[in-house]
C-alpha cells in the first residue's frame, strides 16, 4: 500500500522515506512518509481532487501547504473522533490515518449537487434575500429544510469524543509567536539576553519558510542552519520552545491564548495523555513573527484542482519531495515566479512557461519560456486543470493555451497581522508593500519578519534580531545582537500588484471556501453594500473557517475597483479570535460531564447514601431529598412518612448547607442592625432572632436566624442559595460603607456541620446527647441559642429554633464531628422511632407553616408581600429602608402571601400555575396571582399550596382556579391563612 | 423594485446589472421632522414605521459608522416571547407577531425561522419557576410547551440528559421562537426606510446636541448642523454617550457580550436550546456555523472584545449540555456593547427635554425586540404618548418602584 | 486582564467580580428617595477612565477600589476600598 507513491521523488525532502505510513482516503488506501501532512501525501499519491465547494459544489484540490488553507477540508478520523473541516495541509501524516472529503453527494467524483453551477446566475450573492419568501408557510418546512441540508461542510461525530482535554498556565517575559527566521532570531535575542522567552511553533518543527524553501543560511541549507540553531536552543535554560503550538488570541493585559496540539499527530493519544491543551500565557512583553500567507491572484477557473499557491508548490516540492504535478505554468506578478520555476524544475516538474503579469522586468532566467507582460486568463479543466489560457495583459482575447496540470499563483503577500488587531487595532494599507500592515506597535507586541512586510530572508532575520532585542529590552534585559549570517536565496519581492484578471468565461473566485466570485462582490458593491462589512456580510466573503486568509485582501480590490476607490479607503475587515478554529474540547479542559462543576457535600453525606438517599442539587451542593424504605411506592410515601415521623414523635434532618457567618467585634450588633430590617441592639446573650435583609433596591435579599453567643460574638445563618451573595454584601457593607465599625466575620459554612431536630420528642432525644446543658423549656425557651457539650467534650451550639413549626432545635457541631453527633443522635432517638428526613419532608413542613422559601423569595418580592412588613423598624436605618418606600413597593393590591386550599381535596394544584376568579377569560388582565410552592400536607390529608395573591389575605376565603395549563390543570383554591398548622405555634414553645 | 424570484431570474439573464440601489448614499439636508441617532436594527425600525405607518414628512437616520454596523449585526439572532412579567411579556409578543410578517412586509426574506426555543431546567424548582413564566406567557396570548424529558430528547437530541453535572428534567419550550438572518433585518428595514422617502446617513457621527429652553433644535455632526423638531436616539451602546449631551445620566451601564460560531457543519442543532445550570445558549445558522453565547464578561466596557476566562467559561456550559462539541471547532469570536439596564428590561421613554426621546436599556435582548421596538419608539415620538404594549418600559419605574427585573437580581446590571 | 490586588499580587481577572461605578457614594438616609435613586440606579457610565469597585472573591476577599479605562481595559490603580482602615479584614 506505501509502495506507490508516483509524484514523490526519490531523494530530498525533509520527510522520513524509512518511516512509512499507511493511511485511507475516501476508503482507499494510500502510503506517505513521516514528515508529511496529509496533503503532501495525497500530492505523492497524485490525489488532487480532494474536496466539494460550498455552494456550487465544485471540485477542490489543494491551494496551500499551511493553516490559510481554504479548499482541501477533510472529514479526518472516525467515530467519536471524528473531526470535520480538518485542513488537510496542516493534518500531520500518521499511520493509520483516515480521512474522508466532505460537502458531496454520492461521491467526491460525481456530485449531484453540481447542478447548482447551472443555476449560478440565479445563486448570486444575496439572492435569498429576494426570495423564498412565497408562500411564507414554506420557509421552515421547504426552503430553510433545503438551504441547511446543502449548506455545512463537514458532519460532526455521532458519538462522544473518547479524548480529553487539559489546560495549562505559563508565564513569561517574551512570548514569540512563530518559529521561522524572524521569530528565531526573536527568541535568540531575548534568550541571550537572559529574558525567559516561549517561542510558539504552529508546527511541528523550527524554521517556517526555512523548511520550504530553497535558502542556505551561514553557508548552510536552511534546515542544517535551523537544526544548528535549535540545539543552542536546547541549552538555553530560560527558552522554552512550544512545538505544534498556536497562538490563536490576544487578550488584555499580555494574555495569549494557545493551543498546544499534543496529540493530533497520532492515532490515538497515549495513556493519560491529552489530545490538545490550552495555554494561558502570560507575557511581558511578544513579538509576532507569524510570517506571511501568499496571496492568489483571482482568474476564471482559479479554484480548480491544480491552481496552487507557488509558495506551496515550492514547499511541496523542497519540504515533502512532492511533485504537484507533472507540468507547470507559473503565473505571479512577482520574481517569485522565477525561484518557483527554478525549484520546480529541481523537483522534476516540466515548466511549460512563466507568466509574469509584469511588463519591462528583466528577463531572470532564460531557462524558462516566460511570457512577460502576459496573464493567466483562465483554468480549464474540470475536476484537475489541463491547460492554462494565456492573453497579454489588458487583451480580451486569449493568446493560447498552455497544456498543463499545475498553475502556480504568485500574487504577493498577506502578512499575518490578526493576532495584532485582536485588541481593536486597526490595519492600514501600505502602497508600496500593497499589502495590509500595522501603522504601530501597541501594547508591548513587537512585529517581526514578513509580518512587518519584510520579504526576504535576509531582512527577516535582521527584522527578528531587533524585535527580540527591544522586546527584552523592555524587561529590562541588555541584548547583544547575533551577528547576522549571509543568506543565499532565490529571486523574490518587486510586486507589481495584480489582484484579479478580468474575464467573461468562467468563474473567478475571490473566497474560495465559501464560493465568493469577483461578480458576487461587484453586485454587492452596485447594489449599494458598499462598505468592506456590508460586501463581506451580504457575500460572505472572509466568512469561512479561514477567515478570509487567503481571500480578504482580493475582495478588498475588486471592491475598491467597483467602488473607484483605493484599497486604503476600502479597507478590510476585522479579524477576530480564534486565529486558526479552536476545539471546544481545549477551551473546556477537563471541565466535562460530571466535572462541569464541584459537588459539595456535607459531612453526613455518606449516611444518607448508605440509607438510599436520593439526593437534590440546591446550588453546588447535594441535599437529602428523601430516604426510600420498601413499602414506599414513590416519593411522596417516602416524604409523608418522613413528616409523619417527625411530627409525632421526632424526626432529623441535616440542614449543613445554610450559610454560616461568624460575626465577631464590638460593633457586630451595629453590623447586624444595619443589615437587617428588624432590630439587633438589644438581643440577649443566649438568644437567637429571626432576620430579613433587604437590598438596597428594597427588595427581599435574604433571611435566616442569627444567635448571639456572647457579648460580641455571633452567628448568622442565611439561605443556602444567597450564602455567598449575603457574605459579599456584608463585606462590601464594612469595607465600603463602613469600614468604622468595628468588626470582623468569616463564613464559616464548611466549617460547622448542622442538623434540626424537630418534633415533640426531639428535647428528650437531645437531651441524651447535650452533657451539660438542661434543655427544659425554662431551661432553654423557645429561641436560645448556646453553646453545649456533646459527644465527651465537644463544643456545639444548640439553637431552639424550628422551620418545621414543631418543638425543634438546630445542633451545630464542628464539620468533623457532624457524623459522629448524627450518629449520636440516632442512637439516642431510636427509642423513638426518630426518623432522617429529607428536603422534601421539609418542604411539605415548611409550606404547612407558611415560611417563604426560595420560590418566595424571588427577588421581586417586598418584606410586605410576604407578611413580614412589620417587622421593620421604623426607628433605625438599615439597608434598603429607603427604597422599599417607593410607591410600587407600598401598594395595597401588590401581590402577597396567601395560602391556598383545593376546594376537592382530591385535586393537586401545581406551582406555577396563576391564580384566575372562576368563569373569566384566560387572559392577563385576568391574572390575579399565583401559586409559588405547594405540597402534599399528611396532617390535612391533601395538597396545599402558598402563593402570591393581590390583596393578600383581605381575599381570605375567596375561590379561585389554579391554572396550569401547560399540564391542563386547573383546581378551584380558596384563598387561606397560610398558617396550615399549628396557627398559635403552640407547639414551638412547647 | 420589488424582490421575489421572477425578478431574480429576470435579473439573471441581463446579467444583474439593473438592481437598484438597496438604500440611497445621500448627504444630509438641513432640517428634518425627526432625526434618529443609530443606524442599527432598532433606529431603522422607527425610521421605517415613522414613515410608513405615522406619515411623518422628513426623516433621517444618522449613523456614525456603516448601517446595521452594530449589535444587528453582531448578536445570535434569537428570537422570542418567553417572558415571565407583564411590564415585558405583551411588549415581545407584540414584536413576535410583527416578526412573523416581517419578510413579507419588508420585501426582504429576514430567514426568521420559527423553529422553537427550548429552556432546559434541571430541578423542582427551576421547573416551577419556568411553569410559572409558561403560564404567563400563555395568558399574554403567546405560545408554551411543557417538555419532559423525552421531550427534550424528541427537539434536541443531542443533548446529554444522563451524564451531566446537572440532569436535565425537561424545558420550556416556546415552538413560536427561533432566529432569524440578523444582517438582512437592518438591511430590509433600510431598504424599506429609504423607500418611503427616509434619509439615512451613513459615517455621520453626531458630536453635540442643540437644546434652547429645554427644547431639542437639532444636533451638531461632523456633517455639519442638522435640524430636528423631534430626535429619538437608537444607540445601544453608546445611550449614555448622547444621554450626557443632554446632561442628564441614565440608568444604565455599558458591558461586553461575547458571542461565538463554530465552523459549518451539516445540520447538528434545530432549536435554539439553552442550558438552565448556567448561562449558554446555541442554535445554527442557516449556512451551518453554530451560533453560541453565554454570560456578560461582568466588567463595565466600550471595548467590542472579551477575556479568555468568559470564552472558557461560555464553551464549559456548552460542553456540558452538548459534549458533542468538543470536537468541533469555535472559528470567531467577538463582542458586543450591551445597555444594560439596572433592572434588566428596556426603557422607551420622553426625557426632561422636549422633543427628545430614549429607546436603550436592551442588555443583550435587543434584537428579538427589533420590530416592536421600532413600532413603539415610533409610536412614542409620533404621538408623545407611549405605546399601549411599552407603557411599563418607562424611565420613571426606577423612582416609583416599579420594576420590570426578569431575574430578580435587583440593580446589579452584570447579572441580569 | 489582570489585577493588582494590594494583598494577594497580581490575580487574574476571575478571581474578581465587578461591581460598578466607584465614584458615588451612599446618600444619607435623611437624602430620600430621590438621592437613593441616583445612589442605586443612576449611572455616569464613561467611556474612558472608570473608578469602580471591584471584589476579590476567589482570594483575600477584599473589596478594591480599581481605576480601569473601559474602552481599552487598561488598569491604572488599584486600592483596597477601606484603605486606611485597619488591616481590611
Amino acid at each position: 500500500m506505501t509502495e506507490s507513491q508516483p509524484f514523490r521523488n526519490a531523494a530530498g525532502g525533509l520527510v522520513d522515506r524509512e518511516q512509512k505510513f499507511g493511511f485511507r482516503f475516501d476508503g482507499k488506501s494510500y502510503g506517505g512518509f513521516a514528515g508529511d501532512t496529509l496533503a503532501s501525501a495525497l500530492l505523492a499519491n497524485g490525489v488532487r481532487l480532494v474536496g466539494r465547494s460550498f455552494k456550487y459544489h465544485r471540485p477542490r484540490g489543494i491551494l496551500t501547504a499551511g493553516s490559510e488553507e481554504p479548499n482541501a477540508l477533510v472529514e479526518l478520523r472516525v467515530g467519536g473522533r471524528r473531526e470535520p473541516n480538518s485542513r488537510a495541509t496542516v493534518v500531520e501524516l500518521f499511520h493509520g490515518l483516515e480521512a474522508s472529503s466532505q460537502n458531496r453527494w454520492p461521491s467526491l467524483d460525481y456530485d449531484l449537487l453540481s447542478v447548482n453551477s447551472l443555476f449560478s446566475p440565479i445563486f448570486v450573492a444575496g439572492f435569498y434575500y429576494k426570495t423564498f419568501k412565497w408562500p411564507p408557510s414554506f420557509w421552515e418546512p421547504v426552503y430553510e429544510r433545503i438551504i441547511r441540508r446543502a449548506a455545512g461542510l463537514g458532519r460532526a461525530a455521532l458519538e462522544h469524543d473518547p479524548d480529553h482535554y487539559e489546560k495549562a498556565h505559563a508565564h513569561c517575559d517574551v512570548l514569540v509567536i512563530g518559529a521561522g527566521p524572524a521569530g528565531l532570531m526573536a527568541g535568540l535575542a531575548a534568550g541571550r539576553a537572559g529574558a525567559r522567552v516561549i517561542i510558539a511553533n504552529e508546527g511541528p518543527t523550527l524554521g517556517g519558510a526555512l523548511l520550504g524553501e530553497n535558502i542556505s543560511v551561514d553557508g548552510k541549507p536552511g534546515s542544517e542552519w535551523v537544526a544548528q540553531l535549535a540545539a543552542e536552543f536546547e541549552a538555553l535554560d530560560n527558552v522554552q520552545i512550544m512545538p505544534r503550538t498556536t497562538i490563536f488570541g490576544r487578550y488584555d493585559g499580555g494574555v495569549y491564548g494557545a493551543v498546544e496540539h499534543v496529540s493530533d499527530h497520532v492515532v490515538v493519544p497515549s495513556p493519560h495523555n491529552a489530545r490538545q491543551r490550552l495555554w494561558r500565557i502570560y507575557s511581558k512583553q511578544a513579538v509576532l513573527a507569524g510570517g506571511a500567507t501568499e496571496r492568489g491572484i483571482v482568474f476564471a477557473g482559479n479554484d480548480r484542482p491544480g491552481v496552487m499557491h507557488a509558495q506551496a508548490a515550492r514547499t511541496y516540492a523542497n519540504r515533502y519531495a512532492v511533485r504537484a504535478g507533472e507540468r507547470a505554468v507559473v503565473f505571479g506578478s512577482t520574481d517569485d515566479v522565477y525561484r518557483t520555476a527554478h525549484d520546480l524544475a529541481e523537483a522534476g516538474i516540466e515548466v511549460a512557461a512563466i507568466v509574469d503579469a509584469r511588463s519591462g522586468t528583466p528577463e531572470r532566467n532564460a531557462r524558462f519560456e516566460t511570457f512577460r507582460g502576459y496573464v493567466v486568463s483562465r483554468a480549464l479543466g474540470g475536476r484537475a486543470v489541463r491547460a492554462a489560457e494565456v492573453r497579454k495583459s489588458g487583451d480580451d482575447y486569449a493568446l493560447e493555451q498552455i497544456p498543463c496540470d499545475l498553475i502556480c499563483v504568485a500574487g504577493g503577500w498577506t502578512p499575518n497581522i490578526q493576532i495584532a488587531t485582536h485588541l481593536g487595532q486597526r490595519p492600514a494599507y501600505d502602497e508600496d508593500k500593497a499589502c495590509f500592515l500595522m501603522p504601530h506597535e501597541t501594547g508591548g507586541l513587537h512585529i517581526a519578519g514578513s509580518a512587518a512586510g519584510h520579504w526576504g530572508t535576509d531582512a527577516c532575520l535582521k527584522s527578528g534580531t531587533e524585535k527580540g532585542a527591544a522586546a527584552a529590552g523592555s524587561c529590562g534585559f541588555e541584548a547583544a545582537t547575533p551577528g547576522t549570517d549571509e543568506v543565499e536565496e532565490g529571486p523574490y519581492g518587486n510586486l507589481v500588484p495584480l489582484y484579479r484578471v478580468k474575464s467573461k468565461l468562467g468563474k473567478a473566485f475571490v473566497d474560495l471556501q465559501n464560493d465568493v466570485t469577483d461578480k458576487d462582490v461587484a453586485l454587492a458593491v452596485s447594489e449599494g453594500y458598499d462598505s468592506a462589512e456590508h460586501t463581506k456580510r451580504y457575500t460572505t466573503l472572509g466568512m469561512a473557517t479561514d477567515q478570509g486568509k487567503t481571500g480578504n485582501i482580493n475582495g478588498a480590490a475588486v471592491m475598491a475597483e467597483a467602488l473607484g476607490e483605493p484599497i486604503a479607503e476600502v479597507g478590510i475587515t476585522t479579524a477576530r479570535p480564534p486565529y486558526t478554529p479552536v476545539s471546544f474540547g481545549a477551551l473546556v479542559g477537563h471541565s466535562v460531564g460530571k466535572h462541569f462543576s464541584p459537588y459539595r457535600l456535607t459531612p453526613m453525606h455518606e449516611w444518607h447514601e448508605d440509607r438510599g438517599a436520593t439526593f437534590i442539587e440546591t446550588g453546588l451542593w447535594l441535599r437529602a431529598q428523601f430516604y426510600p424504605k420498601s413499602g414506599d411506592s414513590d416519593w411522596l410515601d417516602a416524604a409523608k412518612r418522613e413528616v409523619k415521623a417527625t411530627r409525632s414523635s421526632v424526626g432529623i434532618c441535616d440542614v449543613s448547607t445554610l450559610g454560616k457567618i461568624d460575626i465577631q467585634g464590638p460593633d457586630a450588633a451595629e453590623l447586624l442592625n444595619r443589615l437587617y430590617i428588624n432590630g439587633w441592639l438589644k438581643l440577649a446573650v443566649g438568644k437567637a432572632r429571626y432576620g430579613l435583609m433587604l437590598r438596597e433596591d428594597g427588595f427581599v435579599m435574604d433571611d435566616g436566624t442569627t444567635s448571639r453567643l456572647s457579648e460580641n460574638h455571633y452567628v448568622m445563618t442565611t439561605t443556602t442559595a444567597n450564602a455567598g451573595g449575603v457574605m459579599s454584601h456584608i463585606e462590601f457593607c464594612h469595607q465600603v460603607l463602613w469600614p468604622q465599625l468595628d468588626v470582623q466575620y468569616v463564613s464559616v459554612t464548611e466549617q460547622w456541620a448542622q442538623m434540626a431536630v424537630a418534633g415533640p420528642r426531639s428535647r428528650e432525644v437531645l437531651q441524651g446527647v447535650i452533657e451539660d446543658t438542661d434543655l427544659s423549656n425554662e431551661a432553654f425557651p423557645f429561641m436560645a441559642a448556646r453553646e453545649v457539650s456533646l459527644l465527651g467534650g465537644v463544643r456545639g451550639r444548640l439553637f431552639r429554633i424550628s422551620f418545621s413549626g414543631e418543638l425543634a432545635y438546630e445542633l451545630a457541631v464542628p464539620a468533623d464531628y457532624g457524623m459522629a453527633a448524627w450518629q449520636a443522635i440516632m442512637t439516642a432517638g431510636a427509642a423513638h422511632n426518630i426518623a432522617p428526613y429529607g428536603l422534601e419532608a421539609l418542604s411539605i413542613m415548611r409550606v404547612e407553616k407558611g415560611h417563604p422559601a426560595g420560590p418566595e423569595l424571588d427577588g421581586r418580592t417586598t418584606a410586605g408581600d410576604l407578611g413580614l412588613g412589620r417587622m421593620m423598624s421604623q426607628r433605625k436605618e438599615f439597608i434598603g429602608r429607603v427604597m422599599a418606600g417607593r410607591p410600587a413597593l407600598v401598594e395595597e393590591d401588590r401581590p402577597r402571601l396567601v395560602g391556598l386550599k383545593p376546594v376537592n381535596a382530591e385535586e393537586r394544584p401545581y406551582a406555577g400555575a396563576h391564580l384566575l376568579p372562576e368563569d373569566v377569560e384566560h387572559t392577563a388582565s385576568n391574572d390575579q396571582g399565583w401559586v409559588s410552592s405547594t405540597a402534599f400536607s399528611p396532617s390535612l390529608g391533601q395538597w396545599i399550596g402558598i402563593g402570591f395573591i393581590k390583596d393578600g389575605q383581605k381575599r381570605a376565603g375567596e375561590q379561585l382556579i389554579a391554572a396550569e395549563f401547560l399540564r391542563g390543570s386547573q383546581v378551584k383554591v380558596e384563598v387561606v391563612d397560610p398558617v396550615f398548622v399549628d396557627p398559635k405555634g403552640e407547639k414551638l414553645h412547647a | 423594485m420589488n424582490y421575489s424570484i421572477f425578478s431574480l431570474v429576470r435579473q439573471a439573464l441581463k446579467g444583474h446589472k439593473d438592481w437598484p440601489k438597496v438604500w440611497r448614499r445621500i448627504l444630509p439636508e438641513p432640517k428634518y421632522d425627526v432625526v434618529i441617532i443609530g443606524g442599527g436594527g432598532h433606529g431603522l425600525a422607527t425610521a421605517y414605521y415613522l414613515a410608513t405607518k405615522h406619515n411623518v414628512g422628513r426623516v433621517a437616520v444618522l449613523e456614525k459608522s456603516w448601517l446595521g454596523g452594530g449589535n444587528i449585526g453582531r448578536n445570535t439572532t434569537i428570537v422570542r416571547s418567553n417572558y415571565l412579567l407583564a411590564g415585558n411579556e405583551p411588549f415581545y409578543e407584540f414584536s413576535l407577531k410583527l416578526w412573523e410578517g416581517l419578510t413579507q412586509e419588508l420585501n426582504y426574506n429576514v430567514m426568521f425561522s420559527q423553529r422553537g426555543i427550548i429552556n432546559l431546567f434541571h430541578s423542582d424548582a427551576q421547573r416551577d419557576a419556568f411553569v410559572r413564566r409558561g403560564n404567563s406567557m400563555l395568558l399574554h396570548g403567546a405560545d408554551a410547551v411543557l417538555l419532559d424529558r423525552d421531550g427534550v430528547k424528541r427537539h434536541a437530541p443531542m443533548v446529554d440528559l444522563d451524564n451531566a453535572r446537572f440532569p436535565v428534567m425537561g424545558g420550556l419550550m416556546q415552538p413560536r421562537g427561533g432566529t432569524a438572518r440578523h444582517d438582512a433585518v437592518a438591511w430590509g428595514y433600510a431598504r424599506g426606510a429609504d423607500m418611503a422617502g427616509v434619509d439615512i446617513i451613513q459615517n455621520c457621527e453626531v458630536t453635540g446636541l442643540r437644546i434652547t429652553n429645554g427644547t431639542i433644535q437639532g444636533v451638531e455632526t461632523n456633517l455639519g448642523f442638522i435640524g430636528a423638531e423631534k430626535l429619538g436616539v437608537a444607540v445601544a451602546g453608546n445611550s449614555s454617550d448622547i444621554s450626557r449631551m443632554a446632561q442628564f445620566d441614565l440608568p444604565i451601564e455599558s458591558h461586553v457580550l461575547q458571542a461565538f460560531v463554530s465552523e459549518g457543519l451539516k445540520p447538528f442543532i434545530d432549536t435554539v436550546v439553552t442550558f438552565g445550570a448556567g448561562h449558554f445558549y446555541i442554535s445554527q445558522s442557516d449556512k451551518g456555523g453554530l451560533v453560541l453565547g453565554g454570560d456578560l464578561d461582568g466588567y463595565n466596557s466600550y471595548a467590542r472584545r472579551g477575556n479568555l476566562p468568559t470564552v472558557e467559561h461560555v464553551m464549559e456550559c456548552g460542553v456540558a449540555m452538548i459534549p458533542r462539541l468538543k470536537r468541533l471547532r469555535v472559528l470567531r469570536s467577538w463582542g458586543g456593547i450591551m445597555d444594560m439596564s439596572m433592572d434588566g428590561s428596556p426603557i422607551i421613554d420622553m426625557t426632561p427635554v422636549n422633543g427628545l426621546y430614549f429607546n436603550t436599556g436592551w442588555c443583550y435582548g435587543g434584537f428579538k425586540a427589533t420590530p416592536a421596538s421600532g413600532w413603539c419608539f415610533a409610536h412614542l415620538i409620533a404621538n408623545d404618548a407611549s405605546h399601549e404594549v411599552a407603557t411599563g418600559l418607562r424611565l420613571d419605574r426606577f423612582r416609583t418602584g416599579r420594576m420590570i427585573d426578569e431575574s430578580g437580581h435587583g440593580a446589579q446590571p452584570n447579572l441580569h | 486582564m489582570r489585577i493588582h490586588c494590594p494583598h494577594c499580587g497580581l490575580r487574574s481577572i476571575e478571581e474578581f467580580t465587578c461591581l460598578g461605578d466607584a465614584t458615588i457614594a451612599r446618600p444619607d438616609p435623611s437624602g430620600g428617595e430621590e438621592a437613593f435613586y441616583h445612589y442605586v440606579y443612576v449611572r455616569e457610565n464613561p467611556k474612558g477612565r472608570h473608578r469602580e469597585y471591584w471584589h476579590h472573591g476567589g482570594g483575600c476577599r477584599s473589596w478594591l477600589i480599581v481605576e480601569r479605562d473601559t474602552a481599552t481595559h487598561e488598569i491604572s490603580s488599584v486600592e483596597a476600598a477601606d484603605a486606611g482602615h485597619g488591616d481590611g479584614s
